[in-house]
């Protein structure tokens, strides 16, 4: 089984209006997470597929679903993401565990919902590694020279940019492993790791690089926005 | 839904771009193998008019392919069919004229985007599925095939009964795929193909005769015939037709040139010949082609003898590598494999 979970929970706070999830703002003639959900479901190959989104905004994005892409919206289910990501991800799981039966070998595979660039290569090329090694990241090689300072003043390394490369989303696991992996970190390591991949590093498991896509941008700053609005064509 | 659009913007440059597609009632398929016809060369390497380029591009090349249903909101299709894709899209329906010969209809690939697609968005009575067991190499250019289904279906409706000889024209792809298709369509005929190209002839060991155009003395005349050579070869291809067909015969024209070709009315007259044009297909050309797939698989081995090379597209400079190649390729079709 397959499942989705679009992590719809960040706020509008670098996008300049932290009274609107950034998720929520348009892009074309739909909100940024329609574009998203609209991939996600025409993919086909998802059991289920869910929104986590800010508990006051669950009514929103349940009648944006419906506005927007009806003939989707019984297949999205919409629920209250959690404080931090990893937290966000255990609602996701528990969810799919209760409401979908989700199995042993089910695969989860999360996704920025402010990437709505995302191809259905991407999402095919998750679930094929994720099903293969247990975990996945999507990622691009990095491109800009990443200079690393422990204090924050001066240099300390400049790694190798030819081994570097910039995460993206989805990720995507095997459900259960990445729910006793997050399960198994203590509260230092929870609050500082926010990110599920990186939980499986820590644990010495294998996460796989699937090839991302420098279109596959993540909508942060209004700029991202205008950025995305010009990447769309007639 | 977002869909990358990869676009011919400029002779061999193209770019991605983003389009909003609505899926409601529609089959979304993943292109998996295309096939690069010579009008998409035509267009890749800028040999089209400037003002043929003006008004077309920027736009998504090839109308050869297949894909993989991912889903279908039309409940037509279940996710993981193999399917053909349909480039011809009629917006009429006219008792008389077919949809292929329809001035409003539109054709993926020439004014419209062609299946260079992240995603093809399409109703359902643009898809057509095929037999699983079809390979996809040879597949991806069922289109080509269609197009030569639909010219013997003409030939069948508008010839006259005798049909002891039929003489094919054209030594390339086209030749090739009518000649096989009349070898099957029509068994009691025989077929005689006339070609420029020893090496090619020998490839085509399903007809009755084969023959080098500059070496036609005593060769039987054909009943009716089909002119497949196209570009500058047309020219010469239906002088030669008209001297070796009998009367009242029916001249198929197929070949495409990009100059108009003179053709001895005098003689046509005087035979009383019957020539009609014949381009791209219709929804009925493709099921019939699935269906030959299907009745006689080993017309999918023959095919397969096109097959020049199959070259993956991950990124866009894999897509210019497979139309630099099939610039040099001897004979046959540059299969993509896409990826994108």
């Amino acid at each position: 089984m397959q499942f989705a979970a679009i992590l719809a929970g960040g706020s509008g706070v670098r996008m300049g209006n932290p009274s609107k999830p950034k998720q929520f703002f348009y892009l074309g003639d739909r909100p940024i997470l329609v574009h998203t959900l609209e991939k996600f479901c025409a993919a086909g190959c998802f059991d289920g597929i869910l929104v986590l989104t800010p508990g006051t905004w669950i009514q929103q994005t349940k009648d944006i679903v419906k506005k927007f892409c009806p003939q989707y919206a019984d297949s999205i289910a919409v629920i209250a993401g959690g404080a931090e990501r990893n937290d966000t991800i255990m609602n996701a799981i528990s969810y799919f565990e209760s409401k979908c039966n989700a199995d042993d070998g089910a695969i989860i595979v999360t996704h920025d919902a402010v990437r709505p660039f995302v191809s259905l290569r991407i999402i095919e090329d998750n679930i094929a590694a994720a099903l293969k090694y247990g975990a996945c990241d999507t990622v691009v090689p990095a491109t800009d020279t990443i200079v690393e300072s422990q204090n924050g003043e001066v240099i300390s390394s400049i790694p190798n940019r030819s081994i570097l490369y910039q995460g993206q989303t989805p990720q995507s696991f095997n459900m259960r492993d990445l729910k006793e992996t997050l399960q198994s970190l203590s509260a230092e390591e929870s609050a500082i790791l926010t990110d599920a991949c990186k939980a499986f590093v820590l644990r010495g498991k294998d996460v796989a690089l699937v090839r991302g896509d420098v279109a596959n941008i993540k909508i942060t700053y209004p700029q991202d926005l205008r950025v995305a609005e010009s990447m769309l064509g007639a | 839904m977002l869909n990358t659009v990869y676009r011919l913007v400029a002779p061999r440059t193209i770019v991605p771009v983003v389009v909003s597609q609505d899926t409601a009632g529609k089959v979304v398929v993943r292109p998996t193998h295309l096939s690069i016809c010579n009008a998409d060369q035509r267009y890749y390497q800028g040999i089209r008019g400037k003002e043929v380029l003006d008004k077309k591009l920027p736009m998504a090349l090839i109308h050869e392919g297949i894909g993989r249903v991912v889903s279908d909101d039309s409940g037509t299709f279940k996710s993981g069919d193999s399917v053909v894709m349909l480039p011809n899209a009629p917006v009429e329906k006219d008792d008389y004229i077919a949809e292929n010969y329809l001035r409003s209809s539109k054709f993926c690939g020439s004014g419209f985007d062609g299946f260079m697609q992240e995603s093809m968005v399409l109703p359902p009575e643009r898809v057509v599925l095929l037999p699983q067991d079809a390979a996809s190499e040879v597949a991806a250019f069922t289109e080509l095939v269609s197009v030569a289904m639909h010219a013997i279906s003409r030939f069948d409706a508008i010839a006259h009964g005798r049909r002891d000889r039929i003489g094919v024209w054209g030594d390339g792809n086209m030749g090739y795929i009518v000649s096989l298709l009349l070898r099957l369509r029509h068994p009691d005929s025989k077929v005689v193909v006339f070609g420029r190209n020893a090496l090619k002839l020998n490839d085509f060991t399903f007809v009755d005769e084969t023959h080098l155009v500059g070496d036609v003395a005593g060769v039987q005349l054909v009943d009716h015939a089909f002119e497949c050579a196209g570009g500058e070869g047309s020219v010469a291809a239906i002088e030669q037709i008209i001297d070796l067909i009998n009367p009242e015969g029916t001249v198929s024209l197929l070949g495409v040139s990009e100059n108009n070709v003179p053709i001895s009315t005098r003689m046509v007259l005087e035979k009383g010949l019957r020539l009609f044009g014949s381009s791209r297909s219709g929804r009925k050309d493709f099921e019939d082609t699935v269906e030959l797939y299907r009745e006689r698989p080993e017309v999918l081995d023959y095919l397969s003898a096109l097959v020049c090379s199959v070259n993956e597209a991950a990124q866009i400079a894999d897509i210019s590598r497979a139309f630099e190649d099939d610039i040099h390729k001897p004979m046959g079709k540059t299969v993509i494999k896409w990826n994108m």
